[in-house]
This record gives structure tokens, C-alpha cells and sequence, in this order.
């Protein structure tokens, strides 16, 4: 995949290492997403169904931890992953693992901070009717959730696009190892630092057509189920 | 916490467990990666030994920083006073030198200093900060970095310290220092191998070439397991011993680019 220009050469050719970085960056990116939807969905939903001391400080802090910049997450998990550093000895540094851990960190309060607004906004509708069933806590979170689900997927949608397009996070933590821990983002930086700028472009228009496909085929999920429910 | 371990448990669900057994990390730097030699000496390696060797390329200063931090095995890279200080250290076990090539003054193809043909590198630079005329440094402690700050020296200038307007550091690496003098018509320092296999030359061209002083020897060592208990020692010894040996610098002698030979053994016998 060094030789040659175009992306759509690249892609004809079926490159095995062009497709080995494409599916580990999707692992990565998905995986993160996966990892940061388990922790981001009920914290946002938590945030907006109760009242707590500090709730608006909570709320403004999530919302700015949404513009966390990528390259100071990765050198906090590269010093936490370090073998000099707390979790040293796992070994972890410079794997898929910990680009996975990163990106989760790097988007876990953009899924939490949208899917607080989502939740927010479905209560003040259901509320009364909530109330009026008597409906528990746990049960108002899961059944808003629910409800909330078709806009959550724009959230999901939002932490992937983050995910999939950083590389400051993802250099540091992963070390762009070729083979290993290589991802899209990470190979046009590399392409680009070798003077290969068509190559580099190349390789950036086939990951906004993967960003792009990702986002039509939820958007087509999304008609379907909205003209399921009718 | 708990994040950690879902984490952890959903990157090993999909990626598979690690391979933990016959792998090395080496920290090197951009030249040994971009040029292309380790796809060329890996496989080689790994042919022989049956080990799998993960390259993180950064400049030298921070693959030296990454081994004393225990997160590489071996370290090769190019700037000897900084290898030694890191020997001296204890975080080194032994340091021998593998090969060398040399690096060169690229500038514009219009060559606005006139200094194009030179020999001289000392005089070269003087001319170039007699004229003010832009020039681009890595900036980020690598070892072309280092050793363009020597060369400054040596003509007794330290335009980085007089934070002269013409003088720019960028703090990048090799491909991308060449990338921005191209867009400011800026001459630089590379090292050859770099220079080579760049593929965005046109509009740049080598000025200064062919004086000693711009020398540029790789060497290669073992980081200390006596500091790094986790360090494969075995294995990463056995990298250490293939690129001094006789088969490892003939694969060293054999890579070339359009003919041209990027690095020349020079292991002790």
C-alpha cells in the first residue's frame, strides 16, 4: 500500500493491509463506543431524572468535558499504562486495548451529556404520566431510555464520529504500530509525514465514506423503526 | 473501575487475546521506519528467529524517553551522546553500533542563499544566517535535531537561543519538517535515508552534502532488564545480536531505493 496514489487504486486492489487498518479502526472505534454507551447512557440518564446539590455544576462540567482534547486523554492513559506508571504491569500500552480505553474516555461524556438532553427532554413529556402510574425510579429511567432510544442512536452516532476521526489519542496510546495498532487515522498522519500527500488524501476520503456508510445505514434503521411503530 | 474491566473485557472479546510469546517492542525512529528498512530487516529477522518485533517510531530523544519508561525492549536509534547518557544511566545494557549514513542540507531547488554544492556545512550555515534565510528545525530532541544544534555550534551560531525570525522550529518530524520548508521555502537538515524515500521532493533539492560533519551513525542496545524486570531480555538480546551479525549487515547493505544504498553497516567485527 506504499506504492501507488489513488484511494479507489486502493481499494480495487483489495490491499490486505489497507483492509486490516480499516476493520481495526471500526473494532477500536466501535468497541470504544460500546464501552462509553455501558457507562454514558444511565449516567446521562441518571443526571436528568434526579436532583441532587451541585446538579447544574454536574451538568456544565459534562457538557464541557465533551471538548476533551484528544491528545491530553492520551497521555493520561499512556502515564496510567506506562510500565512505569500505576497500572504498569498489565502490559497494556501500545495494544487495540488501550486505543479502546481512550477513545471510551474521550467519549464517554459526549454519550452522557447528549443522552442527559435526550432524557431531559422526554421527561418534561412524560412526566406527568409517569407520575401519575407511580412509576419507580430504575423504571422511569429504563422506559425514558426506550422512548429516548431513536435519538440515542444520533448520540451513539456523535461518540463514533469522535471516536473514529481522532488520532492524537490513538498515536500516543497505540504507537501506530504497522500491523498491530495502525488505525486510518493514524496511517494518514504516517503517509503524510512520508510526503505522500495523494496517498494520504486517499486514505482520508475512504474513512469519511466508512464514517459516511455508518451514519446512512442508522439513518436507514432509523426510518424503518420510526414507520414500524408508525 | 469497573470501566477498566468492561473495557478490557470487550477489546479482548474482539480483538482476540494478545500474542504474548515470541514479541519484542523496539523504540526507533522515523528514519529507520519511514525509509522502509524495517519491512525490509523484519522479515528477515523473523524468518531466522521465529520473533515478531513491533516498531514504535518517534525521534530519538523520546524512543530513549519511551525505553526508560520500560516500554520497549530494545532501542535503536541515532545520536550517540544521548545513547551514552542514557547507558550511563543504567537503563541501557550495552551499546553497539549497527550502521551509519549521513544527513544533508535540503533546500529550495532555487537555492536563495547560494549555497548549493557546497561542501562545507559550517560555512553553509553561516551563509544561511548572514542572509536570513528561512530555515526549518524539527525542534523535538531527535536525533537530527541534535545533531543540527552541534552543527550550529560548530559554526559557533545559536539561532535557536537568539529566537532569530528566519529560524523555525516546528517540533515535527522528519517527513513533516521537509513538508513545511517545502511550503516556505525554508532549508532544513535531513537525514538521507528520510530524504530518499520522501516522496514529495519537487521544489526541494540537497544543497549541502559530503563533509564529515555530517556524520550520522545508528546504534542499537538492550534496555536494562536490571531496571525493567518485564524487559524479554532473550528475545531482545537476540534482535541486538542479528543486526551486528554478519547475515543481519549484509540485509542492512542490501536495502536500497532506486539503487541507492540507504545505510551502511558498520558493526564491530
Amino acid at each position: 500500500m506504499m506504492e501507488g496514489s489513488g484511494a479507489l487504486d486502493l481499494v480495487l486492489s483489495g490491499d490486505p493491509a489497507l483492509y486490516a487498518i480499516v476493520r481495526l479502526s471500526l473494532v477500536v472505534s466501535l468497541s470504544a463506543v460500546a464501552v462509553a454507551a455501558l457507562i454514558g447512557l444511565p449516567l446521562g440518564g441518571l443526571i436528568a431524572l434526579t436532583r441532587f446539590r451541585g446538579r447544574a455544576g454536574a451538568i456544565v462540567l459534562l457538557n464541557a468535558m465533551m471538548g476533551l482534547p484528544p491528545v491530553v486523554v492520551g497521555l493520561a492513559v499512556f502515564l496510567l499504562l506506562s510500565r512505569s506508571g500505576p497500572l504498569g504491569s498489565w502490559g497494556l500500552l501500545f495494544t487495540p486495548t488501550a486505543m479502546v480505553m481512550a477513545q471510551a474516555v474521550l467519549i464517554t461524556p459526549i454519550i452522557a451529556a447528549l443522552t442527559r438532553q435526550a432524557v431531559e427532554d422526554m421527561w418534561s413529556e412524560y412526566r406527568d404520566e409517569l407520575t401519575a402510574m407511580g412509576v419507580g425510579p430504575l423504571q422511569r429511567l429504563l422506559t425514558l431510555l426506550y422512548d429516548a432510544r431513536i435519538a440515542l442512536v444520533t448520540v451513539l452516532l456523535a461518540g463514533f464520529g469522535r471516536a473514529a476521526a481522532e488520532v492524537g489519542a490513538v498515536m500516543i496510546v497505540g504507537g501506530n504500530i504497522n500491523g498491530f495498532t495502525r488505525v486510518m487515522t493514524t496511517a494518514i498522519a504516517l503517509e503524510t509525514s512520508k510526503g505522500d500527500l495523494p496517498l494520504a488524501m486517499g486514505l482520508g476520503l475512504i474513512l469519511i465514506a466508512i464514517v459516511f456508510a455508518i451514519n446512512a445505514s442508522a439513518w436507514a434503521l432509523r426510518l424503518y423503526a420510526e414507520r414500524r411503530i408508525g | 473501575m469497573r470501566f477498566l474491566i468492561s473495557a478490557l473485557t470487550i477489546a479482548c472479546l474482539t480483538l482476540g487475546a494478545q500474542a504474548q510469546d515470541k514479541t519484542i517492542t523496539i523504540a526507533s525512529t522515523t528514519s529507520t521506519q519511514d525509509s522502509g528498512l524495517f519491512n525490509h530487516l523484519l522479515p528477515a529477522f523473523k524468518a531466522k528467529t521465529g520473533i515478531d518485533v513491533k516498531v514504535i517510531a518517534q525521534g530519538t530523544g523520546q524512543a530513549l524517553d519511551t525505553a526508560r519508561r520500560g516500554d520497549a525492549d530494545v532501542v535503536f536509534v541515532h545520536a550517540k551522546a544521548a545513547e551514552e547518557k542514557f547507558l550511563a544511566e543504567g537503563f541501557g545494557v550495552k551499546r553497539f553500533d549497527v550502521m551509519y549514513n549521513d544527513f544533508v542540507l535540503v533546500g529550495p531547488a532555487a537555492d536563495p542563499a547560494g549555497i548549493k554544492g557546497s561542501k562545507d556545512i559550517v560555512a553553509s550555515l553561516k551563509t544561511i544566517q548572514a542572509k536570513a534565510s528561512p530555515f526549518v528545525s524539527r525542534g523535538d530532541k531527535s536525533g537530527t535535531h541534535l545533531a543540527e544544534l552541534d552543527l550550529w555550534k560548530a559554526a559557533g551560531l545559536d539561532p535557536a537561543g537568539a529566537k532569530a525570525d528566519w529560524y523555525k522550529e516546528i517540533g515535527q518530524g522528519m517527513g513533516a519538517a521537509l513538508n513545511t520548508s517545502k511550503a516556505m521555502g525554508a532549508y532544513l537538515l535531513s537525514d538521507r535515508a528520510t530524504w530518499i524515500s520522501f516522496k514529495g521532493k519537487d521544489g526541494l533539492a540537497i544543497a549541502v552534502e559530503g563533509d564529515t560533519k555530517l556524520f550520522n551513525q545508528y546504534g542499537v542496545m538492550l534496555v536494562n532488564p536490571a531496571k525493567h524486570p518485564h524487559v524479554k531480555a532473550d528475545l531482545g538480546q537476540a534482535f541486538v545480536d542479528y543486526v551486528i551479525s554478519a547475515e543481519g549487515q549484509k540485509v542492512i547493505a542490501d536495502y536500497r531505493i532506486e539503487g541507492q544504498q540507504l545505510f551502511f553497516p558498520n558493526a564491530a567485527k
